[in-house]
């Protein structure tokens, strides 16, 4: 037997021991194991479609077509003075990110509950992969908004450097989110139902059809509890131009923060007890 | 650097029975649980509706590197408990563990396959969740693909496979994992003769590798065959440890009693009992190679089975097997049922040696095995008025071999120098 001269990792097992620090690194480790989680994902995905990465453009597209000629034509609705396609576009994409990553993350955790049983790995990459992969689909839509401004005239201003900072509170928001939602859909069937029927609700609480300056000025600190209001009225601001959230992106940051903690937390629990109960 | 593996310190681990019963399934259920809940605790009149169950307790043991380790125990011996803490699939209630290298476990072969990627996307994939590195995964591919026998298949959707396929595709890139620790939980119960040898060769390399190997079986000869020591797990406690050979011994020894009655009827086929006795009925007390031994199986079928088998199993001290039979053996059918039926199987008197044995007992159908005991009953047997035994008790062996012998002489030897004789 040969003893190699590198130092062999030394892993502790005791109950509770788990810091954040700790997970961290372990995450940092397992990236390789991120990145073949979503490349999965997006493999599956794609898979036996037609369109196959076009439905990246195609969704947020006629959604697009669809919201101009309800509320813009029918319904009147202003637009910041911008025009309405690329008004409405500039909300659709980050709503058609955070629809489908709410959606994945939901499911995330009882789809893999097999493999959480047979194989250790650090587990939030469950929930993490599942909001990482429409992100990809997110990126191209990105790439179809500037399409979209050159075609309209809309030239980017500096606020464009905010939108790296923004993607990231909205990953993360999805991310908080998946946490809850992915633990909770394993103890309780009522969130296949829930999901759906309140993405649906929360586009309503949302600017993406309409400007947030329709809210009156009292409302809208209270609006931010709606991350979502702060995204969507982020991204346009960031990408088109114009005044941005304002106070209420305060609220919403602390909303998702307090989303994060409680949902790792919460998260941790359902793992232990999915192992503990097959 | 560390001379030990693995070290494990009061290591224990308690699940809630009744936790299952708990949970509920939908909000509604446990808001109305919610609400029920001071009433059912006047009723209960403080007693706990759940209780708590030690899968494991106190277990410390200390693997020094290089040991290949077989861990065996009955079911519910917390085995499993045990690879799925060291493997950090679940924590421990208590106690802590030390671990000294990385670890690789083979718990299921083809875990995390996904059946819409193809073999080459799945071995990516896999290995990544074994925790393989990309770039080892991509030097190590053509030795993957050439274990697994699946060329012309590499680039079909997994969902095509045959479960052959599948199995050895998960054994192929698990083999590759090279960790310095590697924990094997009954791979080998699955795929033909031929790969389990293939798989139990990996193995054997692996070992002679240098590196630690934590292998639970049931299969005692390829724990013996692999391992070089052992640990031997009842209830939850560790109650021996040592050589595999005595440590098997302690294991097959501790199982086997002389009669077997089922602690409860579970609706299904099943072995109700199992008995040793004598040509007269009586239990086997005192017995000897040279009478007859008499196993005698009550077994329920509940419907109608057609396929019904029977088998018999000995098994030396050791843990070898030296014979089984089964009803097909003399042109038998197992009773269709439904109904209780009582199996007599007798061992002819001489066929063993006097030593130490154990009878399991087997119920299958078409399906599979449907009640097992295993090992089963202890059978003693002591030497008999045997020409044997004459002048000696101890013959090296297991089964006593009727063997024909004869003497003739061949040739004389020149008779010494006559001169000799007076």
């Amino acid at each position: 037997m040969t003893s190699s001269s590198a130092p062999l990792p030394v892993t502790y097992i005791r109950p509770g021991a788990w810091g954040l620090r700790q997970a961290l690194v372990e995450i940092w480790h397992s990236r390789e194991l991120l990145y073949f989680l979503v490349w999965r994902d997006v493999k599956v995905r794609y898979k036996q479609t037609v369109l196959g990465i076009a439905w990246a453009v195609v969704q947020p597209f006629l959604a697009m077509v669809v919201f101009t000629l309800l509320f813009s034509k029918l319904g009147k609705i202003p637009s910041d003075g911008l025009p309405y396609p690329l008004f409405s576009f500039a909300g659709l994409v980050p709503w058609t990110y955070f629809a489908a990553a709410v959606a994945g993350g939901a499911n995330s955790l009882a789809a893999s509950r097999y493999l959480i049983a047979k194989v250790y790995f650090p587990r939030v990459l469950v929930p993490l992969a599942a909001v990482l992969m429409p992100a990809i689909d997110m990126l191209i839509a990105l790439g179809m908004t500037a399409i979209l401004m050159a075609w309209y005239g809309v030239p980017p201003t500096a606020a464009l450097f905010a939108l790296p900072a923004l993607v990231v509170f909205l990953a993360m928001m999805a991310f908080s989110l998946a946490l809850w939602t992915s633990a909770l859909t394993v103890h309780y069937r009522d969130m296949r139902y829930l999901i759906p029927f309140g993405t649906q609700m929360l586009l309503f609480l949302t600017p993406v059809a309409y400007p947030a300056s329709m809210i009156p000025a009292r409302w809208r600190v209270l609006y931010g509890l709606n991350p979502m209001a702060t995204v969507v009225e982020g991204f346009r601001a960031a990408l088109l131009g114009g005044s941005g959230p304002g106070p209420m992106a305060i609220v919403s940051v602390a909303v998702v923060l307090l989303a994060f903690v409680t949902g790792i937390a919460y998260f941790r629990s359902v793992v232990s007890s999915i192992v503990d109960l097959i | 650097m560390s001379e030990f593996a693995i070290r494990i310190r009061e290591l224990g681990k308690r699940f809630t029975i009744g936790a299952r019963e708990q949970q509920h399934d939908t909000l509604r259920d446990r808001l109305a649980a919610a609400v029920a809940r001071p009433f059912r605790r006047i009723a209960a009149a403080g007693l706990s509706t759940s209780t708590n169950i030690w899968a494991l307790r106190g277990v410390s043991h200390d693997i020094p590197r290089g040991e290949v380790v077989g861990i065996i125990g009955g079911n519910g011996a917390g085995k499993s408990t045990l690879l799925k803490i060291l493997s950090r699939i679940t924590e421990p209630t208590e106690g802590e563990a030390e671990i000294h290298g990385r670890v690789g476990s083979l718990l299921e072969v083809g875990t995390g396959f996904h059946p819409d990627l193809t073999g080459r996307e799945n071995i990516f994939l896999n290995g990544a969740i074994l925790g393989m590195r990309q770039a080892d995964i991509v030097r190590k591919f053509d030795e993957i693909v050439a274990f697994a026998e699946i060329e012309p298949f590499i680039d079909t959707p997994v969902r095509h496979y045959s479960s052959g396929m599948y199995i050895r595709l998960g054994f192929a890139v698990a083999a590759q994992m090279d960790p310095e620790i590697l924990i094997v939980d009954e791979v080998l119960a699955v795929g033909d003769v031929h790969f389990q040898r293939k798989c139990l060769g990996t193995l054997d390399d692996v070992a002679r590798g240098g590196r630690t190997v934590l292998f639970v079986s049931h299969n005692m000869a390829a724990i013996q065959r692999l391992c070089t020591s052992a640990m031997l797990l009842d209830h939850g406690r560790l109650v021996y440890a040592g050589d595999v050979r005595s440590t098997v011994a302690a294991y097959l020894s501790g199982e086997s009693r002389g009669g077997y009655a089922a602690d409860q009827r579970t609706g299904a086929a099943q072995i109700l009992s199992a008995d040793l006795e004598d040509m007269a009925g009586r239990p086997l007390v005192n017995a000897v190679c040279t009478e007859p031994v008499v196993c005698r199986i009550h077994f329920v079928l509940p419907h109608p089975s057609p396929d019904t088998r029977l088998a018999v199993v000995v098994v030396s001290s050791d843990g070898v097997v030296v014979f089984t039979t089964e009803n097909g053996d003399a042109d038998l059918r197992v009773p269709t049922g439904p109904g209780e039926f009582c199996a007599r199987v007798i061992v002819p008197a001489n066929a063993f040696l006097a030593g130490e044995f154990h009878v399991g007992v087997a119920l299958s159908n078409a399906s599979g095995t449907v009640d097992q005991l295993d090992p089963g009953l202890s059978l003693s047997l002591d030497t008999g008025p045997s020409p044997l035994y004459r002048g000696t008790s101890r013959r090296k062996g297991l089964v006593h071999v009727p063997c024909a012998w004869s003497f003739e002489e061949v040739g004389a030897i020149a008779a010494p120098a006559a001169a000799n004789r007076l």
